[in-house]
């Protein structure tokens, strides 16, 4: 790390005390930042900087640090993970910023998603959702056949895959103007639905992680796109427009 | 579960939305070929207009199903606009929703209204006359003190008005806005995406929304600048 070369930054942060209170954005200044740096570390640096100055550290969500936990909800900058494109918070560097920038970060926004603490959201909502429907409950105790032995098109098993990548980090209801959690409901409807295991409960699932997605209240779809656009996992619309046709039959039938 | 649960989740009230949104606008193709008429033969508009004011199908059934097609896609809409406003209860400091979402697509409740504004105007120009004549006067003649079928020379006497000409002009914006998003929207609102013919739908739905309005447009001109092709067109 070169030492001088370094940027400047201005941050803006929403500072929250915990559940209960009404937070606001506050200003801080971070000094000779590396553009090799990941965004995280950034964080880090204004963490010391604050622990130092005998402040209080921004609270921020992050585990894996490399893109599969699914847990650094930032928005920065006015987007859901900042402005690269198929990355998490964790995976962002700083290299995408320049010396005197302002930069806006804030918690994921969603009344489904309440503020726990700073940048730190509940996300549980996501989980009920998984719990509602989000599994296939095949018994498969001592007798397990080998996955092989079933034949699946690879168009299907390749959809599929591409929907189980899907990592439940929220940045589609972040996104979404309507803050509507349909990007990733219907990921999690399509990894199972797609494949002869899951097709047994496909009509129940569908409407019961629906129903859940609605009591959570996340909002109702518009097909802005906006969704996939800012997707770490560049899910595609494909899964929603299943979903709802799925839905659709479930409920006609 | 039932029909009526299309009705009480998310995804079935959207499909709802794009049902009554595909009602409108095989409703739109309808109405623009018939004015479309009205430039190029004062006849034929004036015996199709004729055909529609008196013919009781059209009257008794496909007039109270539009009005209520209309009054359900607005009010579903507006319903979901509010709902959707709940579900961000904090808004953020810095939003650049732009870099990831059309204007359109996150309009559209403002170009629905917009729309719904211009309707107001629309029926107090030709549908409360319209009523008054057939209902309240009881004359379904469709004739004029002359004798002649009164409805061509009615529509070109509205858009003698420079203001509502250009009021007409600017609905029909906001309608190819509207229509710019909602009809590709509508094929996935109902589930209906494909590899080959998703991308024809926008294509065709980008043609639809730009082309219908504009022939809207042109006949609203062609009337107040009376450059209609045809000889009997002569105010
Ligand atoms: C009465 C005035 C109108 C209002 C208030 C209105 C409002 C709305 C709203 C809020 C939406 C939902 C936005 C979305 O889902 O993306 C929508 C969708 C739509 N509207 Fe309208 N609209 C009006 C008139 C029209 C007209 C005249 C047409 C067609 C001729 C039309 C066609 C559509 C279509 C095709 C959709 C897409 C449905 C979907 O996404 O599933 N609308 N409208
Ligand atoms: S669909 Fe994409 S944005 Fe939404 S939770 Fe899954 S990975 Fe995150
Ligand atoms: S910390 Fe795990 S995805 Fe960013």
């Amino acid at each position: 790390m070169a030492a001088n070369t370094g940027m400047n930054l201005t941050l803006k942060i929403w500072r929250q005390k915990d559940a209960k209170s009404s937070g606001k954005m506050e200003t801080y200044q971070v000094r000779d930042i590396s553009d090799h740096m990941s965004f995280l570390e950034m964080m880090d640096v204004l963490n010391e900087q604050l622990i130092g100055e005998g402040k209080e550290p921004v609270a921020f969500d992050h585990d894996c640090r490399e893109g599969i936990c699914g847990m650094c909800s930032m928005y920065i900058n006015g987007e859901a993970h900042g402005p690269d494109r198929g990355v998490t918070t964790c995976q962002l560097h700083m290299r995408k910023f320049k010396d005197g920038d302002t930069i806006y970060i804030e918690p994921w926004r969603a009344t489904a998603f309440p503020v726990v603490k700073d940048l730190v959201v509940d996300r549980s909502s996501f989980d009920r959702v998984m719990n509602a429907g989000g599994f296939v409950s095949v018994n498969t105790s001592g007798n397990a056949q080998d996955a092989n032995a079933i034949p699946i098109p690879k168009e299907d098993a390749d959809k599929a895959f591409d929907a189980a990548t899907c990592i439940g980090c929220g940045a589609c209801v972040a996104t979404c103007k309507n803050a509507s959690a349909m990007l990733f409901v219907s990921a999690k409807v399509s990894q199972l639905s797609l494949l002869p295991q899951g097709q047994v409960e496909a009509k129940d699932r569908v409407q019961k992680m629906v129903d859940q997605m609605d009591k959570e209240g996340f909002g109702n779809c518009t097909n802005t796109g906006a969704c996939e656009v800012e997707c770490p996992k560049g899910i595609s619309l494909d899964n929603i427009a299943r979903m709802n046709s799925e839905y659709l039959k479930a409920s006609t039938k | 579960m039932s029909n009526s649960a299309l009705s009480k989740s998310s995804v079935g009230r959207k499909v709802l939305m794009a049902l009554s949104g595909f009602f409108l606008l095989v409703f739109l193709l309808q109405h623009c070929t018939i004015n479309l008429l009205s430039i190029i033969s004062k006849d034929l508009f004036n015996e199709i207009s004729h055909f529609m004011g008196t013919n009781p199908v059209v009257q008794i059934f496909l007039q109270p199903v539009l009005i209520f097609g209309f009054i359900f896609h607005l009010g579903m809409g507006i319903y979901l606009e509010i709902n959707n406003k709940k579900a961000r209860n904090v808004k953020y400091a810095m939003n650049k929703s732009a870099v990831n979402s059309t204007w359109m697509s996150r309009n559209m409740v403002i170009t629905g209204i917009m729309i719904f504004l211009f309707l107001g105007l629309h029926f107090y120009d030709f549908w409360i006359p319209e009523i008054t004549t057939k209902l309240v006067q009881q004359d379904w003649s469709g004739l004029d003190a002359s004798g002649e079928f009164r409805y061509w020379a009615e529509v070109n006497h509205k858009f003698h008005d420079p203001v509502r000409v250009g009021i007409y002009c600017l609905a029909f914006v906001f309608l190819a806005l509207h229509l710019l998003h909602g009809f590709q929207s509508a094929f996935q609102s109902v589930g209906f995406r494909h590899r080959r013919y998703t991308p024809l739908i926008k294509k065709l739905g980008n043609i639809y929304a730009i082309l219908i309005p504009a022939l809207f447009v042109v006949i609203a001109l062609a009337h107040h600048f009376c450059c209609c092709s045809a000889a009997s067109c002569a105010p």
